[in-house]
Order: C-alpha cells, then sequence, then structure tokens
C-alpha cells in the first residue's frame, strides 16, 4: 500500500454524510461499554424471582459461614433429660433424641450440607467445561476418547456409585470424602451438556468469521465458543447445586454420607427416621432448610437462564 | 482493458510475476467425505490487484466459496483438504506459511466478509466490542481507544447514530446494518485484500444496492483489492472490473467485465446472461440455461457443462477442454470458443 498503510480507513477518510436509512430507535443506551453478563445483571436485578432466590441463597451460605450470627446455643451442648420435646419458647425448633437443641443444631445443619454443595458443583463445572470444550471444539480421537469415558461415567447413577464407593469408605466419610465422591460421579452429565453445546456453536458462521478475521484458536475458544456455550452449564451448574445438597442428604439418610458426630441435614433426618410420626419436628425442620436451599439454586439456574439469552431480551 | 482506479498504479493485473496483489495459481480443493471424494476447486486461477475488483460469478456449489475459504485458511479440515496450486500473497505462498504467520496476514491484510451477517456476527457481544476487538488484538490498542475506533468506522459505513449504537448487539441491528458492522469489522484494519463472499444475498433488493455502493466507495477511497463472488451477474455489472465464471469447480471463463457482457466466450457464460432479467425484456419468458448444475460427486465426463450445452459436440463428451486464452486478458474453457458464438 502506499501513503494508507499505517491508518485505517477511519483516518483516511473524513466520516461520511450520514444516509437517511430507516433505523428504529433502538433501546436506551449507556455510555460504558456492556458486556453479556453486565447486561444480565441489570436484568436480574428486576427479577423477583432471582431476588427471592439471591436472598434465600445468600441467607444460607452466610449460615454456613457463620452460624453463630443465628444461634448462640451449642448444637453438640445435650442433656437427656430435654430430650424429645416438642417446639416451646426455649427451644424454638424443640430437641431431638439426645436432648440437643434442635434450631441450633439446623442452623449448623447448613455447613456441611452448602459446603458440599458448592465444592461439588465448583470442581464438577471445572472438569466438564474443560473436557468438554475441548472434547467439542478439537473433535477426532481426542472426542471420541473421552466421549466414551464420560459415557461410562455416566452410565453410574450418581447415588448408586456414591453409594457403593463410600460404602468402602465406612469409618472416615467427611465433608471431603463425601465431596470428592461426588465429584467422581457428578460431572459427566455436565460434560455432555458442555460438548453438545460446543458442537451447535462451533458450526456458526461468527466462529468461520472470527478465524478470517484473524483470531487464534484459544481465543476463539474462550471468546467465541465458550462465551456462546456456557450459558446452559453455567444454569444447570446452578441447578446441579440444589441437587447435590439433595444427594447428599439422601446419602447420609442412607447412612453412607456424613457419620456422626457431624452435623448435617440429611444425618438430623437419618437420625430421626424411627421417630417421625410421633415427633414430626424432627423431619420438618431440617426438610423444610433443606428443600428450601434446593429450591433458592433451582429458581436461581431459571432465572439465570432467561438473563443470559439475549435474544430473549 | 481494465478499469483503472484512481490508486492504481500501472501494474498489469494479469502479469504472473510478483508484481500481483493476490495471485491464485491453479488451486484445488478436496473433500474426502465417506461417500467419496469431491473436487471442490480444480485448477482455478485467479489475480486481484490493488483498487481492483474481481467477480467470481457461479451457481451454488460451483467452488467459488471454497476457493475464498481456501485464501482465508479456513476450511473445515477434514473434510477439506488444499490439495495444490498456489495462494500468492505479494509472492509470498500463503500455502506455505506457518499457521502463526499466516494468522496475522488473516483479518489484517486479506479480509473477509460473509454472506449473511446475523449468524457471522457474535450474537453474546456489542457490535462495539466486536469491532474494536480487532483493534486491541491487531494493533495493541487500549479498549477505549478501540472503542473510539469502532464509533469511527461505523460512521464510515454510514450506520445512523452510530455513537449510541455501538452498545447494541447484533440482534438489535437490521440486516442491512448488520452487515455493515461486518463490513466496518472487515476493513478495519485497512486490509489490502477484502473478499466479500455473497455480501447482499440475504438482503433485500433495496438494501443490496446501497450495500454494494458502500463497497466500491469504500474500496475506491482505500484502493484495496476486492474480490466478489455472487451468484448474481447483476451485481456483477456495477462494481466489478473483471470477472471469472466458475462452473462445477473450475473457471470456465475469465474476462473484463464490460467485454463479457459484449461478447461470452463461453456457453454457459452466455447462458447465464440469457437468463438475466433486463430491462428491455418485456413480455417473453425467460430462457434458463437447461438441466441442473452437477453433482460434483459425479462430474460429468470432458467438457463439465456439455450436458447442457446447445452446441455439444462429441469432442466435449470426452475431451475436458483447458482453460486458454482466446484474445489478450479473455480466458475460456470451451473447445469452440471462437466458433460458437459466431452465429
Amino acid at each position: 500500500m502506499t501513503d494508507t498503510t499505517n491508518k485505517t480507513p477511519a483516518e483516511v477518510l473524513a466520516p461520511d454524510v450520514v444516509t437517511p436509512e430507516v433505523v428504529p430507535p433502538q433501546a436506551p443506551t449507556q455510555d460504558k461499554p456492556a458486556s453479556l453478563w453486565s447486561d444480565a445483571w441489570k436484568e436480574l436485578r428486576r427479577k423477583p424471582g432471582f431476588i427471592i432466590s439471591a436472598l434465600l441463597v445468600i441467607l444460607m451460605v452466610v449460615m454456613a459461614a457463620f452460624p453463630t450470627l443465628f444461634t448462640s446455643v451449642d448444637p453438640r451442648d445435650c442433656s437427656l433429660i430435654d430430650a424429645l420435646q416438642t417446639p416451646s419458647a426455649e427451644h424454638r425448633f424443640g430437641t431431638d433424641l439426645q436432648g440437643c437443641d434442635y434450631y441450633a443444631r439446623t442452623i449448623w445443619g447448613a455447613r456441611a450440607s452448602v459446603s458440599i454443595g458448592l465444592i461439588v458443583t465448583f470442581f464438577s463445572t471445572i472438569i466438564a467445561v474443560a473436557l468438554g470444550s475441548l472434547s467439542g471444539y478439537k473433535g477426532g480421537w481426542l472426542d471420541s476418547t473421552l466421549s466414551r469415558f464420560t459415557d461410562i461415567m455416566f452410565a453410574i447413577p450418581l447415588i448408586l456409585g456414591a453409594l457403593v464407593i463410600l460404602n468402602a469408605l465406612a469409618g472416615s466419610r467427611g465433608v471431603l470424602q463425601v465431596s470428592a465422591v461426588l465429584i467422581a460421579f457428578g460431572w459427566p452429565t455436565m460434560m455432555r451438556l458442555m460438548r453438545s453445546s460446543v458442537l451447535s456453536v462451533k458450526e456458526l458462521d461468527f466462529i468461520d468469521a472470527a478465524r478470517a478475521l484473524g483470531a487464534s484458536d484459544w481465543r476463539i475458544i474462550t471468546r467465541h465458543v465458550l462465551a456462546n456455550g456456557i450459558t446452559p452449564v453455567v444454569v444447570y451448574a446452578t441447578i446441579t447445586v440444589g441437587v447435590i445438597i439433595s444427594a447428599e442428604a439422601s446419602l447420609s439418610f442412607l447412612n453412607v454420607g456424613l457419620q456422626l458426630p457431624a452435623i448435617s441435614w440429611g444425618l438430623m433426618i437419618n437420625t430421626a427416621q424411627n421417630r417421625i410420626l410421633a415427633f414430626p419436628h424432627l423431619l420438618f425442620f431440617p426438610g423444610l432448610f433443606l428443600s428450601m436451599t434446593v429450591f433458592a439454586f433451582i429458581l436461581m439456574g431459571d432465572a439465570l437462564r432467561d438473563a443470559l439469552d439475549p435474544k430473549l431480551r | 482493458m481494465t478499469k483503472v482506479t484512481p490508486l492504481d498504479t500501472a501494474v498489469d493485473p494479469r502479469s504472473a510475476d510478483t508484481g500481483v496483489l493476490l495471485d491464485v495459481k491453479d488451486l484445488e480443493v478436496e473433500f474426502r467425505m465417506r461417500s467419496g471424494t469431491v473436487k471442490a476447486a480444480n485448477r482455478v486461477s485467479y489475480q486481484v490487484d490493488k483498487g481492483e475488483t474481481l467477480a467470481i460469478v457461479g451457481e451454488s456449489g460451483s467452488g467459488k466459496t471454497v476457493s475464498a475459504q481456501a485464501i482465508m485458511g479456513i476450511i473445515d479440515s477434514p473434510p477439506g483438504f488444499v490439495t495444490g496450486g498456489e495462494i500468492l500473497f505479494r509472492g509470498k505462498d500463503l500455502l506455505k506459511m506457518e499457521e502463526k504467520e499466516r494468522r496475522q496476514i488473516r483479518g489484517d491484510r486479506i479480509s473477509m466478509i460473509f454472506q449473511d451477517a446475523l449468524t457471522a456476527l457474535n450474537p453474546v457481544f456489542t457490535v462495539g466490542w466486536q469491532i474494536s476487538e480487532m483493534f486491541q488484538k491487531h494493533r495493541g490498542m487500549s479498549k477505549s481507544e478501540g472503542y473510539k475506533r469502532a464509533v469511527e468506522l461505523m460512521n464510515l459505513v454510514k450506520i445512523p447514530s452510530a455513537a449510541e449504537r455501538v452498545n447494541a448487539y447484533p440482534h438489535e441491528f437490521s440486516g442491512g446494518m448488520r452487515q455493515r458492522v461486518m463490513i466496518a469489522m472487515a476493513i478495519a484494519l485497512d486490509p489490502d485484500v477484502l473478499i466479500a463472499d455473497e455480501p447482499t444475498t440475504a438482503l433485500d433488493v433495496t438494501v443490496q444496492a446501497q450495500i454494494m455502493g458502500l463497497l466500491a466507495d469504500l474500496q475506491q477511497q482505500t484502493g484495496m483489492g476486492l474480490i466478489l463472488i455472487t451468484h448474481d451477474l447483476g451485481v456483477v455489472a456495477e462494481v466489478a472490473d473483471k470477472v471469472s465464471v466458475m462452473y462445477a469447480a473450475e473457471i470456465v471463463e475469465t474476462a473484463d467485465i464490460r467485454e463479457l457482457y459484449r461478447h461470452p466466450y463461453h456457453p454457459y457464460t452466455e447462458g447465464l446472461m440469457r437468463s438475466l432479467v433486463r430491462p428491455d425484456h418485456k413480455g417473453g419468458r425467460l430462457s434458463p440455461i437447461k438441466g441442473s448444475p452437477p453433482d460434483l460427486l459425479h462430474i460429468p465426463s470432458g467438457c463439465p457443462f456439455h450436458p447442457r450445452c446447445d452446441y455439444v459436440q462429441d469432442v466435449c463428451r470426452t475431451d475436458d477442454p483447458p482453460l486458454r486464452e482466446i484474445l489478450e486478458g479473455r480466458t475460456s474453457a470451451c473447445h469452440f470458443a471462437e466458433v460458437f458464438s459466431d452465429d
């Protein structure tokens, strides 16, 4: 080129007169460059479903992190004399078989449930996104190998697989062990979701366009494939937190999850199982907290899905 | 001879030496699929020089897009493979370059516009983000500088109230405006060659004319070489300098645009022109080319056009005519190029 080598056309030419082509006055504009997530955030702030679920999630997380904000009673300070009391002014949620304050135990129970839910979801999502996008984008033998491995893991039901392994781990089942086992069986669903999402995004023209305009493989994966393909996984991951929390409760109820003296909602329901008809509060309070938490994450997943699809706005 | 634009220097576009900006020589592309191997581009050669517009015309599946994808290096592989030929850009063969070196040319020196700008723009980022990314990635500019340039470019491609629209998403634009955004991205770095792959096919007729006008203006002003891929000879007439007609993965005729309209030297070109709607064509029927384009898996023997040709002779069924020079600057792949059109 001649004198234009280092200049963009915009420098070479003064912006021309604007043609009077009809363009409907569009969406309110903002001065700051917008991104998908900041726009989604603006959308979410107005959604009652999201606000309710977010408040619930925050409440549960705070409860898990700082239980002493909610109760000053030691959940392990029990006296058998007070066993199996129904709710009263002194013990708002009543007491359990050991005479422990049930309110304190319910509050402290959030810690195990929420941390297992978050840890498992976090690590399964990382595994799923990494393997799924690699598999979907690269294709070929790598995809075949990864996909078949995933299918094998996928074929083992989450609860059954966890039950078998955890049963073998009798005596040393803490939050870490239970989380590890749930991660091992929890990622395949999300990996398949990620892979199929990447497969469909990969075929779209803008991937070719990005490549034609000089984007590198890494940039195409992160900016174009992941940005467009990760939405269903984010939504699913949010819901997964709830699913994992209930899986932990199920495992604890089946006696293969956390073990006493740990405190968790599943364990509380497990301990109560023989007396549920006579003392329904033993089931009601941990059950209520458990289902509220699961509900909050699932509701949040739905709100996210709506907000992250620009076409639904 | 070729129409010379103001920025064109006195280089003969057809001189096959390194003086030509982009020189595609005997390009061959194959797609290897389970059902067989398809030659999607066969001995495709063309040249584009500064300030020049080459139109590549052909029916769907004639291989015109594939050759452009080969230049950009975006053929899906597998199943697509470039099996032969050279693509010389400023004398250097793109096909022999390292991927890294090639990527620096993509988008920067050689750029491309796609047919459907709705699907060619990333739906989850604003158009300003996408345009400014070009400056940030290729020129190392800051985000705010990139956005400033994005607004300038959007003004340049005549998007009304660009400063406000820079933060809008692709789906908030009309089809014509989206194509303008795509054009803005493609010319952001002032490329030497712009490939426009059916840039107006997805648009309605009035918008088509505006987009073609915009492309012609931009080309005049920046002096870039333009490769215009289209199936529409009507679009070509107003903007192109040269035309290459493709049929069944091969170029069958290349000519200066006015020469081509005055006197086609290939029966297929003649057929295309007869099937055009013209202002003087009142009342009568259009005369389409009989038959349908060949399946590239089963290209007819001899001249691939012979089953549809009005002038077919025995030799056409057995011998594939090579592309040869009929007059200076005019090539045709017909055994009877000089003869058939004289009656």
